[in-house]
Parts: structure tokens; sequence; C-alpha cells
């Protein structure tokens, strides 16, 4: 055994995802990032079957591990009783945890993952909120959405919402109920993983010579957000 | 005897779904993009089917989304959850439904992986006995919300005002059900029909006299993805993924769609927008667009709740060619107003999805 797959194995998503693979394809023939990507998961299975160090850590460092959009799909299928999307979950926590996600283009979009949903729940308590869904960053809402958001202090009433009342839809969420989830973020390692990516994606943004502070606007996590270096899809 | 035989198979596809007595969990998405249809769901319980359901303001996101882009750690996540359990058991209560599919995903997926390593459940309960001195009973029901309508759908068929018939034709509408991919995909045994035939929204559909359409990409992904989404720079994957469910639905003309999964719902409506903005295509014959509900608002219309207080304005593709299909009567001065009667500048007008002003 080696480090990697040391760390893999400790992963319960791993154990349960990684049983052995017979190479059949079904996976990829079902995924939709396979349909979508240059992408084979079934490849990714293969590979961490060998128990290649090597091989692992090039996963770690490259995009194909953050193609997968999680649909879980390959799990009801597999005629082996693999979770191809459930192994990938774990390669992507250890690639995270060893600063190689900094090394790839798709691997380093986490910090852009991080700054939205990540500091949306621990700020306040949603994974998305009205006020987080800005119009201009998210034109594909459309022009309803753009009304709702702007007015959305008094529209959100009319259909029984509480916009940052005390109860119900859309209510703020209490302070004791935050500082509670802040404390399950540090005891069972949460915090640590966000510590973590902004840490490997600060020494990146040096390497890459781009400016990175805690705006959202700056160079480096604008960067991550919108580069797309248009060598992943298939047309 | 072949009859008997299938009823015995069907038997094995159904799952446990309780009775009374629920603690509710909110879902982030459907909060936010359809609060009408979570209030709709509450209404029904407690008014039409006179259940006790208990709505917590304490709980808080299960961090589901930010779970499945990777950035919250599988032990966080659980405890998250086991301290809703927490709060479910101080309240006195041992039912949960679950308004989010990702939620119920996660959910399952925790309460499977605790079956089976009860090494994990321990460091659940000693993670949330540290962070915040709490300790919780592991709930005896867990449902998704759309099990709970299904489960009574036949009640709210007797109640029913108008049913999903064409009043023109009276013919049966057509429809396109989507169910999440972590409502039954995963763990199969936790979805009403497994992930093989789940029934929940056909279920609902039939009973209240419509159609389904099976039609290729029938249980393809809405392509959502967590960060196939969230970084603008992955979208494409996204809206790809749900054009290719359009591309195989449209020659079957559904009147309109209907999702367990607010992601899905959301998705589906805004990805019709995108589509038509970029390529100047819809999916209907006449421009409008495909309707796509939340079964809350499918139930709601059944049920005769005024259109515009279960939210169907906040659709981008409007449902007024519905409404009218189905016969029901709607007011378009109030279409646009607020609740205290004001009315703001209406949404601009997309460049060629029409809508009905
Ligand atoms: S479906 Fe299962 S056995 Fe077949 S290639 Fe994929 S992981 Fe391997
Ligand atoms: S979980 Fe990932 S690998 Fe599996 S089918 Fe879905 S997108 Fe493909």
């Amino acid at each position: 055994m080696g480090k990697y797959l040391d760390a893999l194995k400790k992963d319960v998503r791993f154990v349960e995802g990684m049983k052995s693979c017979m190479n059949c394809g079904v996976c990829t023939a079902i995924c939709p990032a396979a349909s979508f990507y240059n992408y084979d998961p079934r490849l990714i299975v293969n590979t961490v079957q060998t128990h290649d160090e090597e091989k692992i850590e090039q996963l770690l460092k490259d995009d194909i591990i953050w193609y997968c959009g999680q649909c879980m799909s390959c799990k009801t299928r597999c005629p082996r009783g693999n979770a191809p999307g459930l192994i990938i979950c774990a390669l992507r926590k250890l690639s995270q945890d060893t600063g190689l996600f900094a090394e790839s283009e798709k691997g380093r979009q986490q910090l852009a993952v991080k700054r939205t949903v990540g500091d949306n729940i621990l700020k306040i308590g949603y994974c998305v909120f009205p006020d987080t869904v800005i119009p201009e960053k998210h034109p594909e809402q459309g022009p309803v959405w753009e009304w709702i958001y702007e007015h959305r202090a008094d529209i959100m009433s009319k259909f029984g919402a509480n916009y940052k009342g005390r109860f119900g839809a859309l209510r703020k969420i209490d302070d004791k109920d935050l500082a509670e989830l802040k404390s399950i973020f540090d005891v069972s390692g949460g915090s640590d993983l966000y510590n973590k990516v902004e840490k490997y994606s600060s020494r990146k943004a040096k390497e890459m010579h781009m400016h990175l502070d805690e705006t959202n606007d700056c160079e480096y996590v604008t960067h991550v957000m919108d580069y797309n270096s248009n060598t992943h899809s298939k047309e | 005897m072949k009859t008997e035989g299938k009823k015995r198979v069907w038997e094995d596809y159904q799952k446990e779904i309780a009775e009374d007595h629920y603690y509710f969990q909110r879902s982030c998405i459907r909060q936010n993009f359809f609060p009408g249809s979570e209030t709709a769901f509450l209404k029904i319980l407690t008014g039409e089917l006179g259940r006790d359901i208990m709505d917590d303001p304490h709980h808080t996101t299960c961090t589901g989304i930010g779970y499945h882009a990777d950035i919250v750690p599988f032990d966080t996540t659980m405890t998250v959850v086991a301290r809703h359990f927490a709060l479910m058991t101080e309240n006195g209560y041992e039912n949960m439904i679950i308004s989010c599919v990702t939620s119920f995903g996660i959910y399952t997926e925790i309460l499977e992986t605790w079956k089976h390593f009860p090494e994990v459940l321990a460091r659940a309960r000693r993670y949330l006995k540290k962070a915040t001195g709490r300790e919780f009973n592991i709930p005896k029901n867990v449902t998704h919300a759309s099990d709970i309508i299904y489960k009574f759908k036949d009640q709210i068929a007797a109640k029913a005002k108008y049913r999903l018939i064409n009043q023109q034709t009276g013919e049966p509408l057509k429809v396109v059900e989507h169910i999440g991919c972590h409502y039954s995909k995963m763990f199969p045994s936790w979805g009403v029909g497994g992930a093989e035939f789940p029934y929940v929204l056909q279920g609902m559909v039939e009973s209240w006299g419509g159609e389904v359409i099976d039609y290729p990409e029938r249980r393809h992904c809405c392509g959502f993805g967590f960060r196939q989404y969230i970084v603008r720079a992955n979208r494409g994957y996204s809206v790809a993924n749900s054009k290719k469910k359009f591309e195989s639905m449209k020659p079957y003309k559904p009147d309109f769609v209907v999702c367990n999964c607010p992601g899905c719902t959301m998705f589906m409506d805004k990805w019709q927008y995108t589509i038509s903005e970029m390529e100047g295509k819809t999916y209907d014959e006449y421009g409008f667009g495909i309707p796509v509900l939340t079964y809350e608002e499918m139930a709601g219309l059944v049920l005769g709740y005024d259109p515009w207080e279960l939210g169907l304005q906040m659709h981008q593709v409007q449902s007024e060619p519905l409404l009218d299909k189905m016969g029901i009567p709607y007011d378009p001065a109030e279409k646009y107003k607020t609740a205290s009667g004001k009315t703001f500048r209406l949404p601009a007008e997309p460049t060629s999805l029409k809508v009905c002003v």
C-alpha cells in the first residue's frame, strides 16, 4: 500500500464504491458527464484499481476527476456494485487535502465553490439565498428572476415566505443556530477543508502571478470562476 | 394468476410512508425559487388532510449542494444532519419529511452508511455532542415530501376542483415527469418504485387525470451537476444535458413537465429561456416553452388554489397556456401585484421566448 491508497481506504465512500471493476463501460454509457466532456468514468475506476501510486497521483492532479456531476446514475447501473461517482468523491477530497487540486484548471475552481456556496453555508445558513443569486452573475436566470431579485423584500410574502423574518421560508437563520453550524464545521473537519482550499489557492495564485484577496471580484477568483481553456468537451 | 404475481413484485418496490406527525426539513433551493410550493405543501397537509407537521425555524441547510460540490466533507454533512435529527428528537417527533431531493439523497446516504458502518454513526454522535451538546434518535420514517403527496393522492383527487384534462378536447394532458437523480438512483429501496419504476410522480399524474409520456431520455439527469453549474465556466455541461432531454421529449408534445426536485424544476425552466436566447429555439408549438411545475404546484392547481399565490409567475416559462387547457380562471391584473397590492415595473420580455403579460 502507499500513502494515497491508504488515505482513500479511510474514506467510507471509497470503501462503499470500490469493489472490483470488469471494465464493461456501463457507467460510461449512462454518464451525463461523459456525454458532454472527453470523459470516461470507467478509466478512473480502472486506474484506482491498479493501486499504482504514481497513476493515482496523476489523477489527483488532473482535470478528469472534476468532470463528474455527481448524479450517481452509475451507482444504480454498475453490474459489479461499484459507484464511480463515490470513488470520485473520495479522490476529490484527497486532491484537496493534498493541495493537488490546484494543479488542474478544473480543480482550481474549488476556490470558486468555496467562496460562493461554501461561504453562504456558514454566513447565512443556506446554500443559496435570494441575495446571493445576483442577476449579473446569473444571466441564465432570465428577466423574471431579475424582477424577483429587485423586489424580493416585497414579493416573497405573496407566496407565504417570510423573507429575513424569524420563521418559515427564507427566514433569517438565528445567530445561535449559525454558531452551532460553525462549531460542527470546526469539530468535524469542515473548517479545515475550507482553510486548505484557501491556503493552496493562495500559493497557486502567487505562482501564477495573480492577485488573490478576500473579495470575490479579485483577479484569481474571477479567473477560476470564468476561465475555460475549451479543451474539455466533445464538440 | 399473472396479475397476482405482478402485484407481489410491485410490493417489493413500495416504501413505508408514515401516516401522521412529521418534522419538516425545508429546502434551500425550493425556498429560494418556489417558496409558494412549500407553503402549498403545508396547507395541503394541515388544511386538506388534517395532519400534524412541525415547521422548525432552527434547522439550517443540510449543506447538500456544498457536499456534492465537494467543498463540505462527509463527516461535516453527517453531523449537520445529526443535528437535525436531534432537533426532531427534542421536539418529540419520529418521522421526517424532506423537501429537497439533494437533501433526501444525503439523508439516505448517511442512514445507509450508519447501517453498514456503526463506527461512523458513533463518530457522528461524538462530533455532535462535542460541537453542540446535543443527542439524537434516528428517525423511524424518512420520506421525501413528494412521497407524502403520493400517499394521499387519492384523497386529493376526491377534493379536486380541476383535473389534468384538456377541457377543449376532453383528452388527458400529456405530462413529462422528471424525478431527481438522488431520489432513488443511489438507494433504490428508499423511493416509491425504486430506481427501475419510479412511480412517485406518475402515480399523482394518473390519479388526477393526466397521462405520462415515456420518452427516450426520461431518466437522464437534468444536468445540474453541482460544480458544473456553480462555476460559471462549467455551465455548458448543465444546459447541454437539459437540452438533450428537451430534444428527446419535444416530439411527444408535452403539455407540461413536473419534477420532485427543486433544482431540476429550476434548471428545466431557466435553461429553456437560455436555449431560446442562444439559439432562438423553444420546445412547444407556439414559442411559449413547456411549463415546468413542482408537484406541489400541480397539486395546488388540482385543488383550485390561486395560481398567483402558488407562485407560477416566478417561473420564466409562463403557465397561462396550461391554465387555459385545464379551464382554470386567473386574473392577469393580479399576476405581478405584491401581497400589499403594489405593482412594480413588469419583468422584461425575453428575445424569443414568448411570455404572457
Ligand atoms: S459499470 Fe462498474 S464494472 Fe463496468 S466499467 Fe463501470 S465501474 Fe467498472
Ligand atoms: S455520478 Fe459522475 S461518473 Fe457517475 S454517472 Fe453521474 S456524472 Fe457520471
